[in-house]
């Protein structure tokens, strides 16, 4: 009877285990099916290098790449600004802060990643946007730079847990070592610490930037949406996320519109994956 | 075990009686953003008349709506813009054959900050500036400032209006078309609220959304013709250049609880809810 009950249970974790990788096959079959026909419309190079991208015009216009350039601008000027206050933030957590301030930081980032995006988007609309019009005398405040700023709050929970567990699960030996041998304590977080986690690191920096590329709602209320090449990180910007988000509604289903957005869905995918599987290597270089 | 299982089995019987319900006495409606405040006005009113129907009323854009009509999920589809042919055939190929009826009208109102010494554009400059051809309001009698151009998304009646309309000045075979830099917002409102905060701005939008702090610029069709404030009485009389019907679409003619919803709608009782949710009456 326990043998039975045992072996019950342990084929239902495999399917949960088979579950999630079945799910992501469907879900990336569905996308192919549904992407793939755009290509009998405009072909491949035209789709992703075409530089117009008006999607209900007659014949309509299907060139993706002011959205990709734009997802990409957002997403790098997320990653300066988070990256560097992120890392730093999971070294002091990890090393520096007394135990009550730790306590307290770890709360308040958690917290930080719990605000819904819509949120931080009408945060981001009521109050940064102005001040980014205003800092820079620029005739609009709905940029790129305003998308990353606010993109910038939303991967540095992921950035600062997941450094932060990298930084913890050094041996305490090293740390001993370094310190014996007579270096400082920041000598040591800079010259062993740091080297040493640095693959956990680069794997919290890759999953955050992953966050921020999949990210929708923020971006669309804050960047403007002008589907065209940016020239600067100070103007608006139309990312391949706001896209879906703001068509999808409207595609008729069948129609060469509809095609269109989920061949950017196929876009996303295949960058979120490539972001996804370079963070797994750097995670697993350091076992 | 019990308790839990009873709470399901309430639920479901809740969930059930909510579909049971949707074909008896109770519609969906869907579609334009324009038309949402209307529409919403409309269902109060009716639902205080005849207390036992529900009416549901949803935004998204009118081609949202449509194509939900085209896919059966909703019984009345809100647009601000006549049914695309593509539409038409998808419809038919679904079993579903669209209806139109004209419910009332809309002045598409110009905006501006109030702070924006321009107060009146030609239908040529109106197209010039949303094309990308006039980049500076000092061309056309403003300070040196660079046009903000604020559009809505595609997904909107209003913006295709616009294009069709304005840009392209209802010639089919034109190909004029947005300039990629203006902004795509997602909501009239939020069109409204750049312009009242940023004095380089233009955008367009149903006459409802006006207020205090946002301009609207008077419109004439040529430069020889007369500038036209975007009120009421100048949509009614035909005067303003830019105005557009709103319809109601079912699937065939309506029947039942739609028919009753429209017949509603198009009363004289209806008729003045359009008048004071700021859009213009089809019959006085």
């Amino acid at each position: 009877m326990r043998k039975f009950k045992e072996f019950i249970i342990e084929k239902l974790i495999l399917v949960c285990g088979i579950a999630s990788i079945f799910f992501v096959v469907l879900i990336f079959l569905f996308l192919l099916k549904e992407g793939l026909a755009v290509f009998n419309i405009v072909g491949p190079f035209n789709f992703l290098f075409g530089k117009s991208w008006y999607p209900i015009s007659d014949p309509p216009q299907l060139g993706i790449l002011p959205l990709i350039l734009g997802s990409l601008l957002v997403t790098l000027g997320a990653a300066i600004i988070s990256i560097p206050i992120g890392v730093g933030c999971a070294i002091y957590i990890a090393e520096v802060a007394p135990l009550k301030i730790k306590e307290i930081l770890k709360a308040g980032i958690e917290l930080l990643a719990a605000i819904p995006s819509v949120v931080l988007g009408f945060i981001g609309m009521v109050t940064l946007v102005p001040i980014v019009k205003n800092v820079f005398h620029l005739p609009t405040g709905l940029t790129a730079l305003s998308g990353s700023i606010m993109l910038a709050f939303m991967a540095m929970p992921t950035i600062v847990s997941i450094a932060e567990d990298a930084l913890y699960s050094i041996p305490k030996t090293y740390k001993e070592g370094a310190l014996a041998l007579g270096a400082t304590h920041w000598q040591t977080i800079w010259r062993v610490m740091l080297p040493a986690a640095s693959s956990g690191i680069l794997a919290a920096i890759m999953l955050g930037i992953g966050r921020v590329i999949g990210e929708t709602m923020a971006v669309m209320m804050i960047t403007g949406n002008a589907a065209v090449i940016p020239n600067s990180i100070l103007a608006p910007v139309r990312t391949l996320t706001a896209t879906i988000a703001a068509e999808m509604g409207e595609a008729v289903v069948g129609s060469e519109h509809y095609f269109a957005l989920f061949a950017i869905g196929i876009v996303l995918f295949v960058i979120s994956f490539a972001i996804n599987v370079t963070a797994d290597l750097f995670l697993h270089k350091k076992q | 075990m019990i308790k839990k299982g009873l709470m399901v089995f309430i639920m479901l019987m809740f969930s059930l009686s909510a579909f049971a319900g949707q074909g008896k006495n109770s519609i969906q409606i869907k579609g334009s953003d324009t038309m949402v405040n209307l529409g919403q006005a409309w269902a109060e009113k009716y639902m205080e008349k005849y207390p036992g129907d529900f009416i549901a009323v949803t935004g998204g854009g009118s081609g949202t709506g449509l194509s939900s009509l085209i896919s059966a999920s909703c019984d009345i589809a809100m647009s601000s813009r006549n049914i695309k042919d593509k539409e038409i055939a998808l419809a038919n190929k679904k079993g579903v054959n669209p209806n139109e009826i004209k419910a009332a009208l809309d002045g598409l109102a110009v905006v501006v900050n109030p702070a924006n010494s321009v107060n009146k554009l030609t239908l040529d400059q109106l197209a010039g500036i949303f094309t990308g051809k006039i980049t500076n309001w000092k061309e056309l009698g403003g300070k040196d400032e660079k046009i903000v151009l604020l559009s809505r998304e595609v997904n909107s009646g209003t913006h295709v209006y616009f294009k069709e309309h304005v840009l392209r000045k209802n010639d089919p075979n034109s190909k004029e078309e947005f300039v990629p830099r203006a902004l795509m917002l997602s909501s009239s409102q939020a069109i409204a609220d750049e312009v009242a905060g940023n004095s380089s701005a233009i955008g367009y939008y149903g006459m409802g959304y006006i207020s205090a702090k946002q301009k609207p610029v008077a419109i004439a069709k040529d430069e020889k013709s007369e500038y036209v404030e975007p009120v009421i009485a100048n949509v009614i009389n035909n005067k303003y250049p830019i105005s557009r019907p709103l319809f109601l679409y079912t699937n065939g003619a309506p029947q039942g609880l739609v028919k009753k919803f429209v017949d509603f709608a198009l009363s004289k009782e209806g008729q003045d809810i359009v008048l004071v949710t700021d859009f213009v009456p089809i019959k006085n």
